[in-house]
């Protein structure tokens, strides 16, 4: 079972952020998590109308898995988005995904 | 140095005041993204991996220290503190906030900057010779020249929808510090038998998906004639591009299909139809205004050698080392241009710190009538320095860690900001360019392997110039996991030719590996140390390189 969560960037800022039951957070510890079609669809539907409201910009489905209730997603292009530049560990974001599930060389 | 008039402030002006109502639209609701998009695009404003991305032009690379202090501001105030220099002498800030970007345009108008056509479907920014009215070895400063193409590209309501991006690149040096034959519109300028200034006028080139070399369209361009045979490309561009399939739409692409006589001839048609001389003479006289705000300042009349600085070559081998790979020589007796290397061993190619960018403002100031260049290989260069003050310039270059003595050589990495900060990219490109300039820091050791371009992108779209670097490696996506292709045979000079696929591509834990097993073979198999990288593969071919490469790299 595939498992997925919503992301976009804040017009505002243009910062990456995930949707969770409080709304757009910058950290994706919190972010709702779909497991089937239909919860897919239904984060789909709330990512356009937080377009519409001018919230974020392009927002999207991501593969994660989850451990301990924290997602984490598959692919390492999204670990780093979601992490922060790998080159430059003072600017990433603390309080995005955990330690063991940042992108390393 | 040349300088905005009042027309190109109240321009700039004008746009920052555009921008900023479409901006509080869009934050408004009034405007989508899709109708906001080529707006910010327009102004350099682009969304990534992380943030938003500025990029601000820096016309010819020019760049005065008032210029530098303020995109220092820039980079305190709204920005995290840095800058990230191009391959096409722009500088990128990587983190401003969309409902900022109306401030920080209107901050960078002040000082003559701004960040149109720097991104979109139109001419971009002119680039040239780093060295371009300094360099010993050149017929005429080009960059009145890149100026008038400016002033005539800015807005041009002709060419600012074509097919795709459009890139022109100045040369006027018989050996090419800007890649002209990697863009769209290369033109070289030299001096023809009767004396007269003229270009030879190439177009086709191009990095990316599909690589090619300019082809000359031109051989003998009268060169105050510029504007119009420019003006008859874009024009048969404009009309022939393809704009039904994204990878096919750029000139190279046009050139390659119709065939090079085809292009010419068209060319040639649209340039004696449209040809006004009336126009020539007008692009003659603005031509000339603009030569006169380039006037040289006001150099010294100095000996050709500084029995100073010739001393502490001789005893200072640290220093010495500096001026061997920093140091180009000048057209003025008594000055050199220095090269400031932004590739220290563990930094980032290209990034320079705000307190850095301020420095180097200070030096500029008291050592090059306030004056620096950017180069196309993400350094910066100070123009005017005298010979008696190289010395102190390096020991405060040193003290700011911006003495690497590394200019041409293998730590001297080209590399585009790939997937740590850009949302094209399928790799990682600044990983890979530090663990190699870590492998062969030591000085020496650089030295012995002579000169080297390793290029680097993060992805196919090539802004890492990969295909043109002596060793080039692109990083792919292979199986969900990133992978490097490693590149020989091409070159970024005058002899400008595409690298070769070595084989199939490296893992990350691999390619540092497989460059050093490259390099060992050259240094193992060359006809002593005249003989550079670049030659030695021209004379053995890449395939020799293949077992000598992936055995040992895939055994370890």
């Amino acid at each position: 079972m595939s498992l997925f969560i919503l992301t976009a960037n804040r017009l505002r800022d243009g910062r990456v952020v995930f949707l969770t039951a409080h709304g757009w957070e910058e950290s994706l510890r919190t972010a709702i998590v779909a497991a089937t079609e239909a919860e897919q669809r239904a984060l789909e539907a709330l990512g356009a109308q937080s377009v519409a409201m001018c919230e974020v910009v392009d927002p999207y489905l991501v593969e994660v898995e989850v451990e301990n209730g924290v997602p984490s997603p598959l692919h390492y292009r999204e670990r780093i988005r979601a992490s922060g530049p790998t080159v430059r560990p003072d600017l990433a974001r603390r309080d995005g995904i955990p330690e063991d599930c940042r992108v390393s060389l | 140095m040349y300088r905005y008039d009042s027309y190109d402030e109240a321009f700039v002006r004008a746009r920052v005041a555009q921008f900023r109502d479409q901006v509080r639209r869009r934050l408004a609701g009034e405007l989508t993204e899709e109708e906001f998009r080529p707006h910010r695009l327009m102004n350099g404003l682009y969304l990534q991996l992380h943030a938003y991305m500025l990029r601000v032009a820096i016309p010819y690379g020019t760049l005065s220290s008032r210029q530098l202090r303020r995109l220092a501001e820039v980079a305190d105030r709204w920005d995290r503190g840095y800058g990230h220099f191009t391959t096409r002498q722009n500088i990128q800030f990587n983190w401003p906030r969309l409902e900022d970007v109306p401030d920080i345009l209107e901050a960078l108008a002040e000082v003559g900057l701004h960040g149109i056509q720097t991104s979109g479907n139109c001419i971009r920014n002119i680039t040239t010779d780093a060295y371009a009215g300094v360099a010993a070895d050149e017929v005429a400063d080009p960059r009145p020249f890149c100026e008038l193409l400016r002033q005539w590209s800015s807005l041009h309501p002709e060419f600012s929808f074509l097919p795709r991006k459009f890139k022109i690149a100045v040369s006027a040096s018989p050996h090419d510090r800007a890649a002209i034959r990697a863009h769209d519109i290369g033109l070289r300028l030299y001096r023809d038998d009767a004396g007269e200034l003229a270009f030879e006028v190439l177009a086709g080139g191009g990095l990316g998906r599909t690589p090619m070399i300019a082809k000359t369209v031109r051989e003998h361009l009268p060169a105050r004639q510029l504007l119009p045979y420019v003006e008859a490309i874009l024009r048969v561009y404009n009309r022939f591009g393809r704009r039904d399939h994204k990878f096919k739409s750029r000139i190279k692409i046009l050139v390659h299909e119709i065939g090079l006589d085809a292009f010419r001839a068209a060319v040639e048609e649209e340039y004696a139809r449209s040809l006004d001389p009336e126009d020539v003479e007008l692009a003659a006289l603005e031509l000339e205004r603009i030569e006169e705000l380039f006037a040289p300042p006001p150099y010294e009349e100095l000996p050709a050698r500084d029995p100073l600085h010739e001393r502490r070559l001789a005893e200072e081998p640290a220093f010495a080392r500096f001026a061997r790979t920093n140091l180009r020589p000048h057209r003025v007796p008594g000055y050199a241009i220095v090269d400031v290397s932004l590739k220290p061993v563990g930094g980032i190619p290209g990034d320079v710190t705000s307190d850095q960018m301020r420095r180097l403002a200070d030096l500029a100031d008291r050592f090059s009538f306030g004056e620096l260049r950017t180069t196309h290989t993400q350094n910066l260069a100070l123009p005017h320095v005298r010979l008696r003050d190289v010395h102190s310039l390096w020991e405060l270059l040193e003290e700011a860690g911006l003495g690497t003595p590394n200019i041409g050589l293998v730590t001297d990495i080209v590399c585009c900001p790939g997937l740590d900060y850009c949302a094209l990219a399928t790799a990682r490109s600044i990983p890979i360019a530090r663990a190699l300039a870590r492998r062969f820091a030591e000085l020496d050791a650089q030295e012995r392997i002579g000169p080297l371009s390793i290029r680097m992108s993060g992805c196919i779209n090539a802004c890492g110039q990969h295909h043109i670097g002596h060793i080039g490696i692109l990083g792919l996506e292979k199986r969900g996991e990133e992978s490097y292709q490693i590149t020989l045979g091409g070159r970024p000079d005058e002899r400008t030719a595409i690298g070769r696929i070595l084989g199939p591509g490296f893992s990350a834990s691999e390619v540092v590996d497989a460059v050093e097993a490259v390099l060992r073979f050259y240094l193992e198999g060359r006809n002593g140390p005249q003989e550079t990288f670049a030659d030695f593969v021209e004379r053995v071919g890449v395939e020799t390189f293949r077992e000598v490469v992936y055995a040992p790299v895939r055994a370890r």
